[in-house]
Parts: C-alpha cells; sequence; structure tokens
C-alpha cells in the first residue's frame, strides 16, 4: 500500500472520528488538533478504528506520531505493508 | 380551609417550577403531551429488541441532533441525549441561560432507575462479534457507563460548572430528581437547578427479559393496549424511554425575573418498605403519601388529584389501589388518575412525567384520566378515579405517587401558585 492510499485510509477514519467537520482542506504539515476539534478520546478512536478495520497497532508511546497527517502517513506507511 | 405550611415560609425557602422540558413516547414538550393525555393518544408501538423480537414499547422521537452535535452524540449515550433535549427544553421555557458568572451555582439532578446497562449489553454484544477479543472492547465503555454519566452530559453540553450527578431511586427516580433539587437550593448549595428524571430502558434487552422473566412484561396484539394498568385484564409493563427535566428555584427569584410560575413543591416524603426485592408494600405507601400531606399541612380532602404510579402489573396496582383507597376514601375532593396506560412505564423519567402532564390542570382546569381501561379490575376500583376522557375540576393540589423496586416509594406534592 503507498503513501497516498494509506493517507486516504487515515482520512476515513477520521471523518467518521470527526463527525460534524470538513476534513476535505486539511493541511498535512499541521497539527491536527489545530485543523479540527479533536480531542484525547477522538485519537483514541482513531487508534482503535486503524485496530478495527486495519488490524494495525498503535502502541501508546507511538501516538505523537499521529500529531499531522504527513506524520500519520510516515509513521503508519510501513505498518500496512 | 388548610393549614398549608409552605405558604407560611420565606420566599427565599419555598420553592417553585418555572421551566419544563420534556420528551414522552407521546409528546415532546408539555402542550403535545398534554393534549395527547387529554385525547387518549398512545405513545406506545412494535420494537425490534435485540434476542427477543417485536415487543410493544414507548419511544421517544424528538430530534437529538437540536442541541447536540453529531459527534457528542455519538461518543454519548441515549439517556444523555434525553437528558440535554430536556435541559435546553426547560432552560427556553423558563427564560433562563447559563450566565458565566453563575454556572457555579446551578445543580443538575437527574434521577435514573439504571444506567449503564444499555452500553454494556452493546459492548458484549460486540465482543461476541470480535471472537471475545476484548482489546475491541472500546474506551468509551467506561465514560458512557458511569451512574453520573447523564448528569455528567448535560453539565459538559450546558457549561454548568455546579454540582451535576444522578440519583438512583429506581421507579421513583422522577420524584426524587426534583425532591433532591429542592432539597439542594433550600440548603444554599446552588442557586437554581435543572432537576428531574430521564430513562433509555427501551434500548437494553435485559429489562425486557428480566420482567418477562418475572411474569411482568405487558402483552397484547395491539401494541397500544400492552399495558392496562388498573384494568381485570393486565398483564404487566410497557417499557418505556423518556425523559422530563424541571428549572427549580426559590420564589423570590422566580419574582424577581418576573417568571411565568408552573407550580410549587408543596410537601414532599420519601420512604422504605424494607420488606421485599419487588414486591410492593402498602403499608409504606400509605405511610408515604399520609407523612406528604403532614409535612404539607394537608389533609387528604384538600388533595385535588392524585397521580397514581400504577404499573399495570397484577399486584402492584392492587396493593396500590389499597394504599390510595384507605388515604383518600373519606374524601369527596380527590380524583385520581394514572399515565402508564398512554405511555408506558418510563422509568426513571415516570414520575417526573406524570406529575408534567397533569401540572396544566391548574390552568385548562381539566383532570386526565387513565386510558386501557376496559373492564376495571374490582380490587384497584377507587372512589374518584378518572378511567378514562377527562372531568372538569379546578385543580390547586397534585400529589404524585413514584414507587420503585428495592422498596423505595415517594409521595411529591405540587401546589398551584396563586399571588
Amino acid at each position: 500500500m503507498n503513501a497516498t492510499e494509506v493517507r486516504q485510509i487515515v482520512l476515513d477514519i477520521i471523518e467518521d472520528v470527526a463527525l460534524d467537520e470538513d476534513v476535505s482542506n486539511l493541511n498535512d504539515e499541521v497539527a491536527l488538533r489545530e485543523q479540527l476539534d479533536l480531542d484525547s478520546m477522538d485519537f483514541l478512536d482513531i487508534v482503535m478504528e486503524l485496530k478495527k478495520r486495519h488490524k494495525v497497532e498503535v502502541p501508546q508511546e507511538d501516538y505523537p506520531r499521529l500529531a499531522t497527517m504527513s506524520s500519520c502517513v510516515e509513521y503508519l506507511t510501513p505498518k500496512f505493508q | 380551609m388548610t393549614s398549608q405550611t409552605w405558604t407560611t415560609q420565606p420566599d427565599s425557602y419555598r420553592i417553585v417550577i418555572t421551566g419544563i422540558g420534556l420528551t414522552a413516547p407521546n409528546g415532546n414538550n408539555l402542550s403535545e403531551f398534554r393534549k395527547n393525555l387529554l385525547e387518549g393518544v398512545s405513545g406506545l408501538d412494535w420494537m425490534e429488541v435485540r434476542h427477543m423480537g417485536r415487543l410493544a414499547a414507548g419511544n421517544c422521537d424528538f430530534d437529538e441532533k437540536k442541541y447536540q452535535s453529531r459527534k457528542m452524540r455519538k461518543r454519548g449515550t441515549r439517556a444523555g441525549a434525553i437528558g440535554i433535549y430536556c435541559a435546553h427544553e426547560a432552560l427556553l421555557d423558563s427564560g433562563r441561560t447559563i450566565e458565566e458568572e453563575e454556572r457555579d451555582d446551578v445543580g443538575i439532578y437527574v434521577g435514573i432507575t439504571e444506567h449503564g446497562n444499555v452500553e454494556t449489553e452493546n459492548e458484549i454484544h460486540e465482543l461476541y462479534q470480535n471472537d471475545l477479543n476484548t482489546e475491541f472492547w472500546s474506551h468509551h465503555h467506561n465514560p458512557r457507563t458511569v451512574a453520573n454519566a447523564p448528569a455528567g452530559e448535560i453539565s459538559l453540553n450546558l457549561g454548568v460548572t455546579g454540582p451535576a450527578y444522578t440519583v438512583g431511586a429506581a421507579c421513583a427516580a422522577g420524584n426524587l430528581g426534583l425532591i433532591h433539587g429542592a432539597q439542594m437550593i433550600r440548603a444554599g448549595e446552588v442557586k437554581w437547578a435543572i432537576a428531574g428524571g430521564i430513562s433509555e430502558s427501551t434500548h437494553t434487552f435485559g429489562i425486557f427479559a428480566a420482567f418477562n422473566a418475572q411474569g411482568a412484561l405487558g402483552s397484547d396484539e395491539d401494541p397500544a393496549k400492552a399495558t392496562k394498568p388498573l384494568d381485570k385484564e393486565r398483564n404487566g409493563i410497557a417499557v418505556s424511554e423518556g425523559g422530563c427535566l424541571y428549572i427549580l428555584e426559590t420564589l423570590e427569584s422566580a419574582k424577581q425575573r418576573g417568571a411565568k410560575i408552573y407550580g410549587e413543591i408543596a410537601g414532599y416524603h420519601v420512604n422504605s418498605d424494607a420488606t421485599d426485592f419487588v414486591l410492593p408494600n402498602n403499608e409504606r405507601q400509605v405511610q408515604c403519601m399520609n407523612k406528604a400531606m403532614k409535612k404539607a399541612g394537608l389533609e387528604a380532602k384538600n388533595i385535588d388529584v392524585v397521580s397514581m404510579h400504577a404499573t399495570g402489573t397484577s399486584l402492584g396496582d392492587i396493593q396500590e389501589a389499597k394504599a390510595v383507597r384507605e388515604v383518600f376514601d373519606h374524601s369527596d375532593n380527590t380524583l385520581i388518575n394514572a399515565t402508564k396506560g398512554f405511555i408506558g412505564h418510563c422509568m426513571g423519567a415516570a414520575g417526573a412525567l406524570e406529575l408534567a402532564g397533569n401540572i396544566p390542570s391548574f390552568e385548562d382546569s381539566m383532570v386526565h384520566g387513565c386510558k386501557n381501561i376496559f373492564d376495571l379490575d374490582p380490587e384497584c376500583e377507587m372512589k374518584g378515579l378518572v378511567t378514562k376522557g377527562h372531568v372538569n375540576k379546578d385543580v390547586k393540589i397534585i400529589l404524585n405517587n413514584s414507587f420503585g423496586m428495592l422498596g423505595i416509594n415517594s409521595a411529591l406534592i405540587i401546589a398551584k401558585y396563586e399571588n
């Protein structure tokens, strides 16, 4: 799976978690929390959905790697191989 | 003349109702609910219940998104959504808003029969879909199932920073929420309160299954007739959801604001049977009603309306009828009604909703009757029982009964406010 496909997977999950928000114009280099109304429970939802939908585990110490879209893609792409 | 005690108290001690927000299976606000009670409109219908199939139940159709974002609704519970809707409706009705400088001084007291069954059942259902792998168990489970969840969701939504918690009192909880709210205002803990009761019980199959196992789940070919309180052929309750929250404040603050006053808390009493987990005890029910009247300085003949708990179970209705006869049989003034034939048993919301359905009688001078009494059980006969339709009467005092499992009884007396 390439980086573009992983980005789409992450975007689909964020869209389902941040239900009331428009995620179509995200800046990949800016922290997700600065662009969307996401709190700690939302990040746990994102981690849970990665596990449920794609069997991808994100250990707690790696949560900071999910800060921006590009850091998500960089961190998760190897896990989707 | 009565020797009513509440009117002798200072305005700063007298507690009045200045707003009502509700959702019932047959109405999403007080005027709709009242109209349907007067016109005999049922709120019961078929519902698919997990593991059990089609059963009669009472569900509400208010707009969950009216006061809550989609994300917060998904994160929270149905009980929280009901509570948030009712709280906003009550605030709008009262003309009150949550001001920054006073949000510490507002209390939220929500009566509940139970909480957490719905979410726990959902998680266990998911667990079985996931081969019993607990790694998929949701981190939302704990915040959704803590006993204060519905009140906490309301405080988060409104930004209220005063005390917000639930009052667990089985099916007496609606009355208990109101009573507790009044007590906290009088104790000086809060300046005003959002108080009442809510229920999400139709979303847990366990409650249906348990009433069924107890032989107390009502049924009929017509879902609207599934529960028939006081009728000879009654065979149990209809499980329902709902909510009713009131704005409570002192008479002093209501006067200062020029608020509309629906009624005043004239007296109440809460006691326990200490005899059985589920079977009622009419001796304690009699004591509860009598003590509530004594606290208010009233006698049976002063009570214009008794709103019964009457759930439609075989034994429960007989016991309560016996208790009501003992207290009110010598009163020529008192009319008696019961609401669950219309809306089923709204559990934690029942007491608060059934009271709300009667409060408009202070203004419209009508007493709504019961529903689904086709052949009155001779053991449930009571002088003054309005079996159907409605009766015209000048109403000044309502006594609202609400009882619950583990032997908790409550009687709440509301008086018309007259300047």
